[in-house]
């Protein structure tokens, strides 16, 4: 069964070209636009891996992070932060909150798609 | 020997019980019980446990003021007028409340100063005068002596009355006997030794004894306890309270005047005003007040604790003297034994001992801390000066202070031996309150001096000595002769006729005054000749350089927390010398010794009597020896060892005024200070505004940055999906390089936009003002983004109610401002029947513009943010297109021409932007003279 990606980016055209980067891989790929839709979208439909940006109207990555990792039941989810905020200081804070991986804008698309991949095949 | 004037029901079984050895054996008892308190203090003064610097104790001391005057006089003057003895307690109660400012500052005077007495006290204010000491110390003597005589008659009577328990007998004329046969002699010796004890263990007068303070807290303790203790029994066990001693009273006729206070409120008030003064002006209560106080903050107990004693002790007089008066109607029983006869009458053994103990310890109490204090006087104020100048033609011997203890005990035995011959020749004349009264009278007289002294600059000596002498001189005429003539060793003539006739000057109804009691006749006499003197005498010319400085140390106590005045002398000396010279007085070790403390400790220096002395050194030298010998005696010692070069007038007012300088030159560097601390917290805070700033900046470069990458992230990720994958197919090709050309677009824009943001806000940006027409830039906009919102389905209105709208503004910048509303209001009206309405209206002197779209409006906690950078409306639709930088540059523009732009928005109805900008024709000021910042 093919795994689940959520993306969860209120930029538009970033989402267009992540879905269109993870059907390619051969994942099954939802959308959300805000932070409260994406953590019902990872409480409703369980994805495999989150792709979650952090600066989001509503709810923003860093919260989302923090309550998935603070639910039980969600402990399989991996999440890759995916940000245009590249200070140090935010690096370490998604990683403390139990990010498995951040990733700054602009990213590198093969990089994107191999990390994605390691994380999934292997948790790493 | 005894006269029986009356007896009660003897009963055989209890003759004899209080014999005279018991008695005796008794009183030895309880002053051995003192010296042993007494004792102790000192012990734990000398370990640091000061057991007076606790301000109860100290409270209690205070309470010295009541003798047996208070003890067996109060009810005798109850028994005559009624509550006619209650002005004595009145006054201190009253006073009390004034001890804050006026005995605060004499102690804090007297502890610089090393003040001994209130001769001493005297003196140093009017320039450390020997004269004026000389003459408070025999106005304190010769006032104080009846007083003292009062307190030996009050024992021996009490004695005699006591060991003739259980018969009230009443002593007779003590005069008829030999002296040797006299209880009142043997009194008299044997105070003067417990005096000598407790009084002259130190030479140093300003060292405080510690000692006698604790014993005469303890005996305040006692002659409450006992007066308590009778008046108790009288009330409670003869009667069945206070209500039923007056009932009884009443009914015996006794009453009937009685309770109203006979006298005129003339005599209430110079009674009050009396004690007021004399609770602190007599000699001991100077001693136990300012010269025993080892704390400033002790008065704040004593204020209410020592009204609240007198308020005790006071609670029984009126029953114990209507009960007296019941008990011994028609007997001729003294009213003034009442306290110690009430008991015995009823066969009370024992309470009459317990009574006869309190008189002795209110007379007892009194005679110590008044023959101290007298002595002291007598010592440093009369003898001292005397023996000074022979010590100027005749070498003294070296041991000083074992003489001057000698003079001292000498004092004590003289004063009280004077206090005896003044029992034995005058004692019978008066009644007790009379007695003490003509003291109170005679200690007044250092009123105005005192009180004058600690607030008026201007007094002098010349001054001061007059007014204490035409003070003495007015009370030794109109009370002291005419109590002579009462006791029958003056023809009365002059008293009832005058002198020489003269009835103008008939001593007790003098110029014609008539109609006041004794005491206040001569309470306004005397005052008015003593403030008439010091007032007149002393305006007669300027205080000298000496008087000038004490006036100076005196007046402004309070201000400095050292002398400043140590700079008021001029000379030289060998500390050395002064070291040798104290050590004559003080003795080799506690001289040495206090040298060294004070080198080491306060001017950090190693001892070096090699070195010349310096004011403040010669300074301390003289404030040492004054505590010792007096502060007159003092200057006199210290002067005959240095080379002094008097300073004149002039110069000690130079120096004052440069003292005054320096406090108002240390004002100027407060005040510099406190605006050097006001410059600090400014600065402070500009810092912490420019952290925020720097924030901010950091905050707006990382909403830049963060801002930048969006585009770029999908740039750069469309790039590469296109260059990794040449498969994908065209449609999708095309659509992928839309939206890189439209996120390029949007990168262009931001770039631009935060350029012109940094431009207007640093204030670089180029402005090109010109009167422009409102009209005629609304119709260009609509020309140029009606498009826009008819793309995207909606519909554009407008009302424009004016020909021409003149403003004076940048047209480029405001068609921006237009584009940029006119943009948001397609991006935000309603997805459906889309609306925008454009409205142009004139306003008094202003011109405004609407821009109302259909949309979702804007939530009101939004309102502000929107205009805030990178802070955009959300829509729960696609990502509006938007920079975040529209609406704040928008409003940068139109508040630089003197407008505002606002937004008022209900959530669901849409959003109304509008902005006014001041009419170009309407008369007003021209805009543009605001805008300085035109580049």
């Amino acid at each position: 069964m093919a795994k689940k990606v959520l993306i969860v980016d209120d930029e538009l055209n970033i989402t267009i070209s992540v879905e269109f980067l993870m059907r390619r891989e051969g994942f099954d790929v939802s959308v959300a636009k805000d932070g409260e839709e994406g953590l019902s979208m990872i409480r409703s439909w369980m994805p495999d891996l989150v792709l979650l940006d952090v600066m989001m109207p509503k709810m923003d990555g860093f919260e989302v992070c923090r309550t998935v990792r603070a639910d039980a039941s969600l402990a399989d989810v991996r999440i890759v932060m995916l940000t245009a905020k590249g200070r140090e200081a935010e690096v370490e804070k998604g990683l403390s909150l139990g990010a498995d991986a951040y990733i700054p804008k602009p990213f590198s698309t093969s990089e994107l798609v191999s990390r994605v991949k390691s994380l999934l095949e292997t948790g790493t | 020997m005894n006269e029986g004037i009356g007896h009660c029901p003897i009963d055989a079984r209890l003759q004899h019980m209080l014999s005279e050895p018991l008695v005796i054996t008794v009183s030895f008892l309880y002053l051995g019980l003192l010296f042993a308190i007494a004792y102790w203090a000192d012990r734990r003064a000398d370990s640091g446990r000061s057991v007076i610097a606790n301000p109860t104790v100290y409270a209690l001391s205070l309470a010295v003021y009541c003798t047996a005057w208070t003890y067996y006089g109060s009810v005798g003057r109850a028994a005559a007028t009624g509550i006619g003895f209650l002005p004595i307690y009145l006054g201190p109660t009253l006073a009390a409340t004034l001890w804050v400012f006026l005995l605060r500052k004499m102690v804090r005077i007297s502890k610089s100063q090393r003040i001994t007495s209130i001769a001493d006290f005297v003196s140093s204010r009017y320039g450390k005068s020997h004269l004026l000491g000389g003459l408070v110390t025999i106005i304190a003597v010769v006032g104080v002596l009846p007083y003292i005589a009062l307190q030996l008659k009050a024992i021996s009577s009490s004695f005699s009355i006591l060991i003739h328990y259980p018969e009230v007998m009443l002593p007779g004329s003590a005069i008829t006997l030999p002296v040797w046969q006299d209880t009142a002699f043997y009194i008299a010796l044997l105070l003067a030794a417990f005096t000598i004890l407790f009084g002259t263990r130190h030479l140093d007068a300003s060292e405080r004894h510690e000692g006698m303070v604790a014993a005469i807290a303890f005996e305040s303790i006692v002659k409450l306890m006992a007066l308590t203790a009778v008046g108790l029994f009288t009330t409670f066990w003869l009667y069945d309270g206070f209500g039923d001693v007056v009932y009884h009273a009443q009914q015996a006729g006794h009453l009937k005047t009685r309770l109203i206070p006979e006298g005129s409120a003339n005599t209430w008030f110079s009674f009050s005003l009396l004690s007021a003064l004399a609770v602190v002006l007599l000699p001991r209560q100077f001693q136990v007040a300012v010269v025993e106080n080892s704390g400033e903050n002790q008065l704040r107990r004593a204020i209410w604790l020592f009204p609240l004693y007198l308020l005790l002790i006071n609670l029984f007089v009126l029953p114990i003297a209507l009960a007296g008066q019941l008990q011994f109607a028609g007997i001729g029983v003294d009213a003034d034994t009442y306290v110690l006869t009430l008991p015995i009458a009823h066969q009370q053994q024992w309470l009459a001992l317990f009574s006869y103990l309190g008189g002795l310890s209110a007379a007892t109490g009194m005679v110590i801390v008044e023959t101290i204090a007298l002595s002291t006087m007598v010592c440093n104020d009369l003898v001292m000066p005397g023996l000074l100048r022979r010590w100027r033609y005749q070498a003294a011997s070296m041991d000083i202070s074992r003489t001057l203890l000698l003079i001292r005990r000498g004092a004590i035995f003289v004063v009280l031996m004077l206090g005896y011959s003044y029992f034995r020749l005058a004692g019978e004349a008066y009644a007790l309150v009379a007695i003490g009264l003509i003291s109170f009278t005679a200690v007044a007289q250092f009123a105005p001096v005192m009180i004058g002294g600690l607030y008026w600059r201007g007094g002098t000596r010349s001054g001061a000595l007059a007014a204490l002498s035409a003070g003495f001189l007015v009370w030794i005429y109109t009370l002291l002769l005419p109590s002579f003539a009462k006791s029958g060793w003056l023809a009365r003539d002059f008293l009832d006729l005058g002198p020489f006739g003269i009835t103008l000057l008939k001593p007790q109804a003098l110029f014609g005054l008539e109609g006041l009691d004794e005491i206040s006749h001569c309470l306004f006499w005397s005052l008015t000749f003593n403030i008439g003197a010091y007032l007149i005498v002393s305006s007669m010319r300027l205080p000298n350089a000496d008087e000038t400085t004490q006036a100076t140390r005196f007046v402004d106590a309070m201000k400095h927390s050292r002398p400043i005045a140590a700079s008021l002398w001029r000379g030289s000396a060998q500390v050395a010398d002064l070291i040798n010279l104290t050590a004559r007085f003080l003795g080799e070790d506690r001289a040495r010794e206090s040298f060294t403390d004070y080198f080491s400790n306060e001017r950090n220096l190693d001892d070096d009597a090699e070195l010349p002395a310096d004011a403040e050194t010669v300074e301390f030298a003289e404030t040492l020896l004054a505590g010792a010998i007096g502060s007159a005696s003092a200057r006199v010692m210290v002067a005959s060892v240095v080379q002094e070069e008097p300073l004149g007038l002039d110069e000690v007012m130079d120096i004052l005024d440069e003292a005054s300088q320096i406090r108002a030159y240390s004002y100027e560097l407060e005040k510099k200070s406190r605006e050097l601390e006001a410059a600090t917290a400014e600065l402070k805070a500009a810092n912490i505004k420019l952290l925020e700033l720097d924030h901010l900046k950091d905050d707006f470069m990382s909403s830049v940055t963060h801002e930048l990458r969006t585009p770029l992230t999908s740039i750069r990720a469309f790039s590469e999906i296109l260059r990794d994958d040449p498969k994908i197919d065209l449609a999708e090709r095309k659509r992928f390089l839309g939206i890189i050309v439209e996120e390029t677009e949007r990168l262009t824009r931001l770039v631009n936009q935060v350029l012109d943001l940094a431009k207007i806000e640093s204030g670089h940006a180029v402005w090109t003002s010109s009167e422009v027409d409102l009209v005629e830039v609304i119709r260009h906009a609509i020309d140029t983004s009606g498009q826009l919102i008819l793309d995207r389905g909606g519909k554009l209105h407008h009302r424009i109610a004016v020909e021409s709208a003149l403003v004076w503004a940048d047209r480029d910048r405001l068609m921006q401002v237009m584009l940029n509303l006119l943009s948001n209001a397609a991006k935000f009206m309603a997805k459906e029947a889309g609306r925008v309405d454009i409205e142009l209206r004139q306003e008094p002197a202003l011109y405004r513009v609407m821009v109302q779209d259909n949309g979702a409006g804007i939530p009101r906690e939004q309102q502000t943010i929107i205009f805030e950078k990178f802070r955009q409306g959300s829509t729960n639709s696609a990502h509006p297109m938007g920079t975040g930088l529209g609406l704040p540059i928008s409003r940068e523009i139109i508040e630089h021409f003197g407008g505002r732009l606002t937004v008022k928005s209900t959530p669901g109805k849409g959003a109304i932007f509008s902005f006014e900008l001041p009419c170009a024709t309407c008369g007003a000021a021209n805009p543009s003279e605001k805008t300085g910042q035109e580049a």
